[in-house]
């Protein structure tokens, strides 16, 4: 927070570089104490939200007696990748990760090839229920999973998709496709309609100007929404525990999870498991930040 | 939302009278639109209707999923709910934990944003806190879990750090107020990232002009900022209300709603009802108690994103 300064007469550049002081040494100490409470601040801030990152990842690298070595060292002298290469080498722990690939692919190319259409179609069309169908795709999302987890637990059992990829990609798309088709209806209406309007009127069909002329356009858009739907996949937790049983069906979270269960806890190994079960997501996010930040905030702020 | 596409006419030339190729255009068009809206409607019907009406029935019925007969009870499975303790037990709890944490996590992430949007701080730092600060949004609620119990061990680094002994989430008095910090650490930064957006969107001379009219930097905040952020602010409690108290994973990998029930929350009862008592009629019932007050909000947010359109 700045600390104003109550100089009454200032140039446009002063505006953009933010409140400059009077020449004056009082004011002069003032700017220099608010800097200086600012950068507390964020530092402060830095050490609550880095610190424990920061002791998930030195933990990956130590040996599993070391990590309750007091004093706690950052680096220790065994410093080695052995727990990830623990991780990696296990059949079984490989085979989590393959899991939440598959499903959590699967998931994201399904949302995106239904949300396109829904999201075409609200754009672009009027028709009747419209309204309503807006309202029942936001309210979806406050739908507690907890509610949904006992009915399909039952439906899946029930129509043998219990423990099978399949039941999770489907259930996974009831949270994933409310959102991308909010998302994806925002990003289609940026974009002109003229662009579809056009090939329309040469006398092609609606499906072709939609996946020749507005899909290749859009990129950006769907990316974004892939990102996010993608996300949601690979963190659920909740409907992975209950809707599969055997070890050889579970996904990542569960696989960590596990991994607490089993041995007598070989925190490095579950270090390293959280840290390469979280790659995916860090990259995700950071390659394209700005682009889904701005998606997000568009999308949960305003529908 | 929409403009009327040049095609389509709206309903009243419809009532009035039209050629007939426009009518017959303009049915193929509503045709279109159901065509490209069916696999949406498809799954919504199966992922969500079929599911709500299935829910609600097995409320009523004596013996839902496990019996081969069901009797249907009436309200039964209701009275044995709301009388159980620990029904309102989890319920207070579940109140105690989203209260806690939406709050601190608008307080934080305001901070946070106020911090980063601050004009005494250059271009590339700026970047680099913005970077730090959201680390904790990235990693999912199982990982977050082993994190802080590693952290959080009896002999793990935070009782280092205070010289103390203290098992922060096997201890009665400390387990709900631990997991609600835990939460509170995993979720500001969807506010503070919102919030940023907000505020680098107030107009630079609203600001101004409040500076030049003498008002110090607190009442330029109260006067200003917290105005025009108002409807977001308000967006994101409704949403960060109905996220947390639908929150599962975080206390199930920490405390499992223990010791005994200190830190069951709403989600964690209606789980162990159905999975670990194998009583389905009463899970069910448990859970369509959380979706009524999960629609109580999501009633407020859409009228509220309605209102804001």
């Amino acid at each position: 927070m700045s600390i104003s300064t109550k100089s009454r007469t200032r140039s446009d550049a002063a505006l953009i570089a933010g409140p400059r002081p009077r020449p004056g040494t009082r004011a002069k100490k003032r700017t220099r104490l608010a800097r200086a409470g600012v950068i507390i601040g964020l530092l402060l801030g830095a050490v609550f939200a880095a610190a424990p990152v920061l002791w998930m990842l030195s933990s990956s690298f130590k040996s599993n007696r070391e990590i309750f070595e007091l004093p706690p060292r950052l680096i220790t002298e065994s410093f080695s990748f052995d727990a990830y290469a623990a991780i990696l080498t296990n059949p079984e722990t490989v085979r989590f990760f393959i899991n939440s690939y598959v499903v959590a692919g699967a998931v994201t190319i399904l949302t995106l090839l239904v949300a396109i259409q829904a999201a075409y179609a609200f754009s672009r069309f009027e028709f009747r229920g419209k309204r309503v169908l807006n309202v029942v795709i936001v309210s979806v999302q406050a739908v507690p999973p907890i509610t949904l987890l006992i009915p399909y637990f039952g439906l899946m059992v029930g129509f043998g998709l219990y423990n099978t990829y399949a039941g999770l990609i489907l259930t996974y798309m009831v949270f994933t496709l409310p959102y991308a088709i909010i998302m994806m209806t925002g990003y289609l209406n940026t974009l002109p309609r003229e662009l579809d309007e056009a090939v329309r009127m040469d006398g092609a069909g609606s499906f072709t100007a939609l996946w020749r002329v507005l899909v290749p356009i859009a990129v950006p858009g769907i990316v974004s929404v892939g990102i996010y739907t993608f996300m949601i996949a690979w963190n659920e937790y909740l409907f992975a525990l209950t809707l599969t049983r055997t070890t050889d069906m579970r996904t990542v979270p569960i696989g960590i999870q596990l991994l607490m269960g089993q041995h007598s806890y070989e925190w490095n190994q579950i270090m390293a498991m959280s840290i390469l079960g979280s790659i995916p997501v860090l990259i995700l996010f950071l390659v394209l930040q700005r682009y889904f930040i701005s998606g997000l905030t568009a999308g949960s702020v305003k529908s | 939302m929409t403009m009327r596409s040049l095609t389509a006419p709206d309903t009243e030339t419809l009532v009035t009278g039209v050629p007939a190729a426009k009518k017959r255009r303009h049915l193929r068009r509503a045709a279109e639109s159901y065509g490209f809206l069916a696999p949406t409607l498809i799954l919504l019907f199966v992922l969500m209707i079929v599911p709500i009406v299935m829910v609600i029935s097995y409320s009523f019925q004596d013996r839902a999923i496990m019996g081969s007969s069901t009797d249907l009870v009436g309200f039964d499975n209701y009275v044995a709910i709301l009388t159980d303790p620990g029904f309102w037990k989890a319920t207070g709890n579940t109140l105690i934990f989203t209260v806690t944490s939406v709050a601190a996590h608008l307080v934080l992430g305001l901070t946070f944003a106020m911090l980063l949007n601050s004009p005494l701080i250059s271009a590339v730092p700026r970047a680099i806190f913005r970077a730090i600060y959201v680390l904790p949004w990235l990693f999912t609620a199982a990982v977050i879990a082993v994190l802080w119990r590693m952290l959080l061990a009896p002999n793990g680094i935070i009782n280092f750090l205070l010289d103390s002994n203290i098992e922060w989430l096997a201890s009665p008095q400390l387990a709900l107020g631990t997991v609600t910090f835990i939460n509170i650490w995993a979720g500001y930064p969807f506010f503070m990232v919102s919030l940023l957006a907000g505020l680098q969107g107030i107009p630079q001379d609203l600001n101004e002009a409040a500076r030049v009219d003498g008002a110090s930097s607190v009442q330029r905040f109260w006067n200003v900022t917290i105005p025009q952020l108002r409807p977001i602010i308000i967006s994101l409690l409704l949403l960060d209300l109905i996220w947390t108290s639908q929150q599962f994973a975080l206390i199930w990998m920490t405390t499992g709603g223990g010791p005994i029930d200190v830190t069951e929350v709403l989600s964690t009862y209606t789980y162990k009802l159905a999975f670990a008592n194998y009583d389905f009629a009463q899970a069910a019932t448990s859970a369509v108690l959380v979706l009524l007050m999960s629609m109580v909000l999501a009633v407020f947010y859409v009228r509220h994103q309605k209102a804001r359109d």
